[in-house]
């Protein structure tokens, strides 16, 4: 049905939207109701006089009732239609639709618009993971040495009489190949959970405000002194492509401002000097709350901090909010964390410090002092349930002090932690699994 | 007469291993790690069986796959292809291109063993 004949269409609809009956607004514009009904059902037509009166009582432009949707809007209805294929819905009757349903249309428009970018997402995460050179190299080197490991091992074990020159000389190659794994895994396991910095990972607004705030090494000079605000920072930064990415961008920096503005680096510089980087100590000195403490001492300018200080912020989900990395402490960039992590422990006691010493499975043998506090985001109310951000601070031990206690052992998420022994196990691991 | 097999694969300690194994089994096993001039190699070497890596230096174990079936020399000789990618769209490019056996990595010696020892069955049957 062509678009101009659904006149009596539009008019029935926008008729029922300002909730008249069709007896009032035949009486208002002098017809009978019958000969309106005939109208609303495209089966008289109309225009001249009539159409201006029943628009006036309708308080819409005569052209809205003739015109109808936009012809944008019938656009990509047609083209939501043929993207479903040719099993589609009646693509003929789509100036039908948005003309008696124009909000249902553009809900319809909306979604299919979501759709598409959304599948733009999943290829250009799927493509990451199919043609990333580095992931396939990384892959092919750890599966290469890991069979030439499986063949000389096996070779060693069993085969009885084996000459004294062969058996030296499979024990070498198995010593090479095993530092090469070691080698080529633990790169692998890197790539997966931590972004190697120079890759091309946009797709993710999370991953564009990773890259944005580890480009800054999570330093903003500009706030600290005052002259330049959150929104700015985000404007001038072109690696922020996505406008979700954006929006993230802004809430951590707005975030970054209000810390600031609670704890100004030169007390916070004065109050190290005497405390370290004891949080509880900090806030006890500054006066200011203890997850600001945490986050400042997190985005401290390396001159200040003279060391590496790294941060998880999660909600009580588990899904982690911020990430500022730390060395040979693996983050993973997607899925669940380690529930083992003090991190998680801290969700249980709001407000209570919660300090460990751990290690990670899989990677060096680096121990960190992990430092973890959690707290409610509204006041405490009746009939109303709290919800929880928790922090924990990663500070590698180093010296003497890193021999002296092992620590709980952590990992850094299921999928490649090759801990199998683990009550917290959510799902196999792809280490055990595979290599 | 001693059966030859030619493995062409580039990671030196997968080599040594295999050789190994295939010479106490009795073959004589020549080796290739580049991918460029492969071919040229299995033409004089007329071998009874080859091993062939997919990702090589200089050209894919695929290309070589797909020129030795085209020379009517070489077309029925028994190849068994070893990769890291066990994509299933990797398995069913080398089975159109005409390999004997696909085998994944790391894979175990009796494996490598027990397919060179039935596609040489079946190739001295026909």
């Amino acid at each position: 049905m062509a678009r101009e004949t659904l006149t009596g269409s539009r008019i029935r609809e926008r008729r029922l939207m300002a909730g008249l009956r069709q007896a009032e607004l035949a009486r208002d514009v002098g017809i009978s109701a019958s000969y309106l009904n005939l109208i609303e059902h495209n089966r008289r037509r109309i225009g001249g006089k009539l159409l201006v009166n029943i628009a006036q009582v309708l308080g819409v432009e005569p052209s809205m009732l003739t015109e109808g949707a936009e012809a944008a809007l019938v656009a990509a209805l047609r083209e939501a239609a043929a993207d479903t294929g040719p099993t589609a819905a009646e693509t003929d009757r789509a100036d039908e639709f948005a003309g008696r349903f124009p909000g249902w249309a553009e809900l319809l428009t909306a979604t299919h618009r979501r759709v598409a970018s959304l599948e733009s997402a999943v290829q250009t995460l799927s493509d990451r993971l199919t043609h990333d050179p580095h992931l396939a190299a990384s892959l092919h080197e750890v599966l290469s040495t890991a069979a030439a490991i499986r063949s000389t091992a096996s070779i060693l074990a069993e085969t009885g009489e084996l000459e004294p020159e062969w058996r030296d000389r499979f024990h070498r190659n198995l010593n090479q190949d095993s530092l090469r794994l070691a080698e080529s895994s633990r790169a692998l396991v890197t790539f997966l959970d931590e972004s190697d910095g120079g890759a091309d990972r946009r797709g993710v607004p999370q991953e564009e405000v990773d890259a944005f705030l580890q480009a800054r090494d999570f330093y903003f000079s500009e706030i600290e002194e005052g002259t330049a605000k959150p929104a700015d920072l985000v404007a001038d930064a072109p690696e922020l492509t996505s406008r979700a990415a954006r929006a993230l961008a802004e809430q951590a920096l707005a975030q970054y401002a209000a810390d600031a503005a609670a704890l100004p680096l030169a007390q916070l510089t004065r109050a190290l000097e005497v405390h370290g980087p004891d949080p509880v100590a900090l806030a006890r000195e500054t006066g200011a709350d203890l997850p600001a403490v945490f986050r400042r001492l997190a985005c401290l300018p390396a001159s200040v901090a003279g060391r590496e200080i790294g941060l998880v912020v999660a909600d009580m989900s588990g899904s982690i909010l911020f990430r500022k990395p730390v060395s040979d402490f693996a983050i993973p960039r997607f899925g669940g964390s380690c529930p083992l992590w003090p991190l998680f422990t801290a969700f249980s006691r709001p407000l209570l410090p919660v300090r460990r010493r751990v290690s990670q499975v899989g990677h060096s043998a680096a121990r960190f002092e992990c430092l973890a506090v959690s707290w409610s985001l509204q006041p405490p109310e009746f009939d109303s349930d709290p919800l929880y951000h928790g922090a924990m601070l990663i500070l590698p031990v180093s010296g003497d002090d890193a021999q002296a206690k092992a620590g709980q052992v952590v990992g850094s998420s299921c999928r490649v932690c090759s801990r199998t022994a683990c009550s917290a196990r959510r799902e196999p691991s792809i280490l055990s699994e595979e290599f | 007469m001693n059966r030859k097999v030619v493995l062409i694969e580039d990671e030196p300690n997968i080599i040594e291993a295999i050789r190994f194994l295939l010479t106490r089994e009795g073959w004589q096993v020549e080796t290739h790690s580049d991918g460029t001039d492969a071919l040229d190699v299995i033409r004089s070497a007329e071998p009874d069986l080859v091993i062939l890596d997919l990702m090589l230096p200089g050209r894919s174990g695929m290309e070589i796959l797909r020129d030795l079936r085209e020379e009517s020399a070489l077309s029925a000789l028994p190849v068994l292809m070893l990769t890291a990618r066990g994509q299933m769209r990797d398995r069913e490019m080398a089975e159109k291109a005409g390999v004997s056996r696909f085998m994944t990595k790391p894979f175990s010696n009796a494996e490598v063993i027990d397919a060179v020892r039935d596609l040489h069955a079946q190739a001295s049957q026909s």
